[in-house]
């Protein structure tokens, strides 16, 4: 286990744009730490700094607590899984895990005992005289696991080690691996560009946009209360629903719809002329006939076994998906009455992108201990 | 006959006459290709393999058939043994040498420096440069009394060689001459594979500690290995062919010791107008360039790590 510390660390490969700028995050002994954010935001980049790979334009990289900005990648005690695998393939499976085994003066013998451990960890064992080549990309993957895994080293760094992979493998893939996580106890900073990932293994997650950090927490912390609109809209599936509202005399109207009253608690909403609107696509309800709610017509709907997205239209210009547990038969073109809790909305200022309301959104987890 | 079968055969048909199309299409893309190997190389060797068997006049034209006569001849002739060892001594000297220096240099120039652009068109230009541009260049570095090579002798004080009239180290200058032209292109085409190494396989080699020497020798070298085999069977033909230096620097002497065997076909042929003969030794380092590179690629086989 080991603490990974990034003060103000800033990165420029050409000397005129930073392609990360004052990065500051500390993460935890044993931590999974997710690095997410859309492609070309200087995660890759992020994690080949930490490796050693890349070098620090400045700030300040700090392993355990002692400065490491110039240390070489070999001393530095990590292990790193990439995202082609970067396996050897002239050698074989045993042959590329205990690859760079022999430099830690590991005997022959020890290195193939650690090696069949692994194996029968990640289900090798039948491939060990194979070569990549002879391999599906699910078995490559796991043999670039157990590279990682046999050096045990207490850092592991993970590039997109998922991508290459088809949806169902990628679901089983993520368990494994923080399974393996929890299993070895190591510190992992995992880098995808897909939420799903983030949000399913992350202890905690850092959002990366442009090269800044947009936000850092709990995975349910940043689902919950976005601190801007970009991770607002790059976390969730379907993401939140966006749409410019006019503030008028203590009511919001969007697109010529109104929306709601503004309460007493939300009187400082009416400081901004014109605010972002989001509301989560499972917030969105069908009204009863006693509750307000307004008119749309439905555009599209997909039924996905235990959940519904239905796509509609909300005034003119703007569509809206709302996601509903359970199985509905709506045909393209019916008109719906909805509502949405007003607790639910989240507000953005349309200046800046950040959140306006600081008070948070309840949280709908539900608690279970044994 | 069934409908079910009717339909099959029908469509059998058509697809036969679909196959038969594509092949008369592929035949006339191919048709320029074959007609220009047919008439500038299927021909002349088949007629090489057909005079090797004649008494031939001064004019090249088949008089008497001599059955393998010519190559019987061959193997009693001291002039041909001389050929056929310096033909060795040649490519033995100069195709080691050649792959060596080029990957050394490849290895050097792949490092991610400021400037190494400049040595990577250094090292390739002699690709650029025509045998007897080469040559002359030679020609004048070995020259005994103005030529660099003794005059940095003398100034260490040690006696002049007579580089090229000296039947002792002739071949040994004329194979100098030949690495130096080799390596821009064995250069050029090692560097083009050092490059296609993905450079995760470093960094990774980098992460776990592995040493350069040791990443030379267990990723750079298996990894390079095709590339390594395509420039030294190349090179390891045209060793063998080799005619242009010979003639520029040597003229196949001095006593015959640069009198490879394409320099000696030419002689035969050219100048002492025995043309039978000529073929017999052509046909004979077909064979021999044949033999050499079929037991390349078998041993190329095994080291040959194909991705
Ligand atoms: N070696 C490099 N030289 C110059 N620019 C680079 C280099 N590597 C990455 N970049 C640039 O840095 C930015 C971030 O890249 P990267 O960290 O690979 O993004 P990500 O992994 O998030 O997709 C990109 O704009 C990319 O063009
Ligand atoms: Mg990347």
């Amino acid at each position: 286990m080991r603490k990974v510390e990034l003060k103000e660390i800033t990165k420029t490969y050409d000397g005129k744009i930073d392609v990360l700028s004052s990065i500051d995050v500390t993460i935890e002994p044993g931590e999974f730490f997710v690095l997410v954010g859309p492609s070309g935001c200087g995660k890759s980049t992020m994690l080949r700094m930490i490796a050693g790979l890349e070098s620090i334009t400045s700030g300040e990289l700090a392993l355990d607590g002692k400065r490491a900005n110039a240390l070489p990648p070999s001393e530095r005690d990590l292990s790193m899984v990439f995202q082609n695998y970067a396996l050897y393939p002239h050698l074989t499976v045993e042959q590329n895990i205990t690859f760079g085994l022999h430099v830690k003066k590991i005997s022959k013998k020890e290195q193939k005992v650690r090696c069949e451990e692994v194996c029968e960890m990640l289900g090798l064992t039948p491939y060990m005289k194979r070569k990549p080549k002879e391999l599906s990309g699910g078995q490559r993957q796991r043999v670039a696991l157990a590279r990682a895994v046999v050096t045990e080293a207490p850092l592991c760094l993970m590039d997109e080690p998922l991508s290459n992979l088809d949806a169902k493998l990628r679901a089983k893939m993520r368990s494994e691996i923080r399974q393996l996580q929890r299993k070895l106890g190591l510190t992992m900073i995992y880098v995808t560009h897909d939420q799903t990932e983030a949000m399913t293994m992350a202890d905690r997650m850092m959002i990366l946009s442009n090269g800044r950090v947009q936000q850092i927490g709990r995975p349910l912390d940043v689902y919950n209360h976005p601190d801007n609109l970009f991770v607002a809209s790059f976390i969730g599936s379907p993401p939140m629903n966006l749409i410019e509202a006019e503030v008028s005399d203590s009511m919001l109207t969007a697109d010529g719809h109104w929306v709601m009253p503004i309460p007493n608690e939300k009187k400082w909403l009416l400081r901004e002329d014109k605010v972002m609107l989001g509301i989560r696509p499972e917030h969105i309800k069908l009204a009863k006939e006693s509750e307000p709610g307004f008119f749309v017509q439905v555009a599209n709907v997909e039924v996905l076994g235990t959940e519904t997205l239905v796509t509609f239209d909300f005034g003119e210009k703007s569509q809206w998906v709302a996601k509903w547990s359970g199985q509905y038969d709506i045909l393209p073109g019916t008109k719906l009455r909805i509502t949405v809790d007003n607790k639910h909305y989240a507000f953005f200022s349309v200046k800046n992108g950040k959140r306006l309301d600081r008070s948070p959104i309840p949280a709908a987890v539900k608690k279970v201990s044994s | 006959m069934t409908m079910a079968q009717e339909v099959r055969a029908s469509d059998e048909k058509k697809l036969r006459k679909r196959e038969w199309s594509n092949f008369l299409t592929g035949i006339l893309f191919l048709l320029p290709s074959l007609l220009l190997f047919g008439v500038f190389l299927f021909y002349p060797m088949v007629r090489t393999v057909y005079l090797s068997l004649f008494l031939t006049s001064s004019q090249g034209v088949p008089i008497v058939f001599v059955g393998w006569d010519n190559f019987f001849a061959l193997f009693q002739s001291t002039s041909f043994q001389l050929s056929a060892k310096a033909t060795a001594l040649f490519v033995l000297y100069t195709v080691p040498a050649s792959v060596l220096l080029a990957t050394a240099l490849a290895v050097l120039a792949n490092q991610k420096l400021k400037g190494i652009g400049l040595f990577r068109t250094m090292f390739s230009a002699t690709m650029g440069m025509s045998v007897a541009a080469s040559s002359v260049i030679w020609m004048f570095l070995f020259n005994p009394s103005i030529g660099l090579f003794n005059r940095i002798l003398a100034a260490l004080n040690i006696p002049g060689i007579q580089w090229l009239l000296d039947p002792q180290y002739a071949l040994l200058s004329v194979s100098i001459a030949t690495i130096w032209m080799n390596t821009g292109f064995a250069f050029l085409i090692l560097l083009g594979g050092l490059q296609n190494i993905d450079s995760s396989l470093y960094e990774s080699a980098k992460i776990a500690g592995v040493s350069d020497a040791c990443q030379l020798r267990k990723i750079t070298l298996p990894m390079l290995s095709p590339t390594l085999f395509f420039v030294t069977t190349v090179t390891l033909i045209n060793a063998f062919q080799t005619f242009g230096q010979i003639d520029l620097l040597t003229k196949g002497g001095p006593m015959e010791s640069t009198n490879v065997i394409v320099y000696s076909i030419y002689k035969d042929a050219f100048i002492n107008y025995n043309v039978g003969s000529a073929s017999a030794q052509a046909v004979l380092l077909f064979a021999a360039v044949l033999i050499v590179t079929v037991i390349q690629f078998k041993i190329g086989e095994r080291k040959v790590h194909y991705q």
